[in-house]
């Protein structure tokens, strides 16, 4: 890996994330926690929307079923193993993502936007109906799960402290695994499907199974944010797979500008301070939110990705629409 | 289960197939012929239904509040068409979601701030506030099946419109091929219009209909929307009579899924619509 500006300011930005718990500002650290799960998240529907060209309005439900993995795995009163309910509720996500997978991957389009909405429905009334889901009111994890192996105890996510480490360490590695998954061959093809499906099917790659890789991947990595979610809030509901959420973390991959890891992040940053910034004015700040978007659609083709091109063309005198 | 509440699970089936038949044929032609895929269709149910509370308070009457809100839903129509649609058509369809998705937020403040969060219900018209005895305990009101009539003669006239009319015609040759329809010298940005604002009508008058049985609350459209979503799938874009056939399917499938295996209702649709999807990924009806 060359070690250029782009790196260096990668480093910059992550120094700075790792400070934020010295500040002793509890209340920050909480929130920049809670916005690195986001960030996750938004990371994990980036592979699909920036990179795969598959537009998923369903992402929440992969979140959603690590999350009740979570706390339906763990006993009720005493802590579960960290080393045993992570990889299960990420790898459940990861099930779950695969066998929707399997029915959503034949439709293309509007089609794909329409049914993964509606398997992520789906997942919600299961949680919300079932007896498995406790209802609307969804269950609690009362104990977090214990990082202990063998008696050694090598941090403790009680501590909020630790446990923001621990959050941020699972945002730089989910964001080296997704980095270097991008430059394999099997993201190679995954961006070429992105481009040009006919000519990569052509090429003679069955494109139907990386597609449905990409998308368990997606859901499994949404299962790592899934994961940290419950362990941060202690509690799940059905809302974690209403489709606000699978709107809200589609805000954030667009407003980062799609197929840009880092975007991704600054995208889920982005949105967090927009929720919070007009919380603080009214009540109704989702009508602040919904003209903000209705405006950048109609007088930003492109979106904030293609900011830049405009105002360089501009610079250079040209027309800002060619 | 016996004869009587068979029938009315029956009746209630069509019923509500028939309600979910008026939003989803309005999408499935926006769909179809604007090639556009509007998230916010389902807040025009939820508007409707409002509208049907807030005109009933004020006319004491739904017949009224009917009368005046399909004219006020049309014009509203016709108004985003100009104002937001218009500018959609080129572009793709994440701009689409992403602009719909918006609305949605506006339109469920804007509803919060002018009529609050409270649950309201309407009252039934007093003429259909009767209900017919089927045995000794269960009877059937005649209101729902004054829904189904309505429904059902509001889709005969759809489908006289759209087959035998020269608005039709030109509605059916824009969902085949738009670009030849505008080289015949045919005004296509005008029946974009006119579909987008029938669409919005008939699924506020859905929600008008709907407001005294199910009441009026807030989010009522997702719910709606994502059900309509499920039946243009099955019913394949952009065709009306697919879209008649899926609403039933489903207002069977959901209506009987309760009765019969309650703990699996709310997934009862969606597992219809995976059946689908393997069978005809692009809908029964999607013309090749």
């Amino acid at each position: 890996m060359k070690f250029d500006t782009s790196m260096a300011f990668k480093l910059l930005a992550l120094v700075g994330l790792a400070c934020v718990p010295l500040a002793g500002a509890d209340f920050y650290t909480e929130l920049i926690a809670k916005t690195l799960v986001m960030a996750i998240f938004a990371m994990s529907l980036d592979l699909l929307v920036g990179f795969t060209g598959l537009v998923s309005f369903g992402h929440a439900a992969y979140f959603g079923v690590a999350a009740y993995a979570v706390a339906l795995l763990s006993p009720k009163y005493e802590a579960a193993s960290l080393w045993y309910v992570l990889p299960a509720s990420v790898g459940l996500a990861a099930l779950a993502a695969l066998v929707v997978g399997i029915f959503v991957l034949r439709t293309k389009g509007i089609y794909f936007i329409m049914v993964t909405l509606a398997f992520a429905q789906m997942f919600f009334y299961v949680f919300h109906d079932t007896p498995l889901g406790g209802g609307s009111d969804g269950l609690y994890l009362n104990v977090k799960p214990t990082a202990e192996i063998a008696g050694f105890m090598p941090f403790d996510l009680d501590n909020p402290t630790h446990l923001y480490y621990f959050i941020l360490a699972m945002l730089v590695l989910v964001y080296l695994f997704l980095a270097r998954v991008l430059q394999s061959p099997f993201g190679r093809v995954l961006v070429g499907i992105k481009s040009n499906e006919h000519r990569m099917q052509s090429l003679g790659y069955v494109t139907f199974r990386y597609k449905l890789a990409a998308f368990a991947l997606a859901g499994g990595l949404g299962g790592v944010a899934g994961f940290l979610y419950s362990v941060v809030f202690g509690f799940v509901t059905p809302e974690l797979m209403s489709w606000h959420q699978s709107g809200n973390v589609l805000l954030m991959v667009i407003l980062g500008g799609m197929g840009n890891l880092v975007g991704a992040v600054a995208g889920a940053f982005a949105f967090v301070a927009m929720q919070e910034v007009f919380s603080m004015w009214t009540k109704h700040w989702q009508l602040a939110m919904g003209l903000l978007i209705v405006a950048a659609v109609l007088f930003m083709p492109g979106g904030l990705s293609a900011v830049p091109g405009r105002i360089k063309r501009a610079l250079q005198g040209g027309s800002a629409n060619d | 289960m016996d004869f009587a509440s068979f029938l009315i699970q029956t009746l209630n089936s069509l019923q509500y197939g028939l309600l979910l038949f008026l939003v989803a044929s309005g999408l499935t032609l926006v769909f179809g012929i604007m090639g556009i895929i509007n998230l916010a269709h389902g807040s025009f149910y939820m508007i409707g239904a409002y509208l049907a509370f807030v005109l009933a308070s004020l006319t004491g009457n739904l017949f009224a509040a009917i009368a005046l809100g399909i004219p006020l839903a049309l014009l509203f129509g016709a108004f985003l068409e100009w104002a937001l649609f218009s500018h959609l058509y080129k572009r793709d369809h994440l701009e689409q979601v992403l602009l719909t998705y918006g609305l949605i937020l506006i339109f469920e403040e804007v509803r919060s701030l002018l009529v609050g969060d409270e649950v309201h219900g309407v009252d039934i018209p007093a003429v259909f506030s009767a209900s017919i005895q089927l045995s000794e305990v269960l009877s059937y009101p005649v209101y729902r099946l004054v829904i189904s009539a309505v429904c059902i003669v509001l889709a005969v006239a759809l489908y006289f419109v759209i087959q035998r009319t020269r608005l039709g015609m030109m509605i059916r040759a824009g969902n085949h091929d738009r670009v030849m329809v505008e080289a015949l010298g045919i005004n296509i940005n005008m029946i974009y219009r006119v579909v987008f604002a029938l669409g919005v009508a008939l699924a506020a008058l859905a929600g008008m209909l709907a407001a005294p049985i199910s009441s009026v609350f807030p989010n009522m459209g997702s719910h709606v929307l994502i059900i309509s979503f499920v039946i243009v799938v099955i019913g394949g874009i952009g065709s009306v009579w697919g879209a008649l056939v899926a609403a039933l399917v489903i207002g069977f499938a959901d209506t009987f899924g309760k009765v019969l295996v309650p703990e699996l209702s709310g997934m009862v649709v969606y597992l219809v619509m995976a059946a689908v999807l393997l069978w005809r990924p692009e809908g029964i009806f999607k013309k090749g």
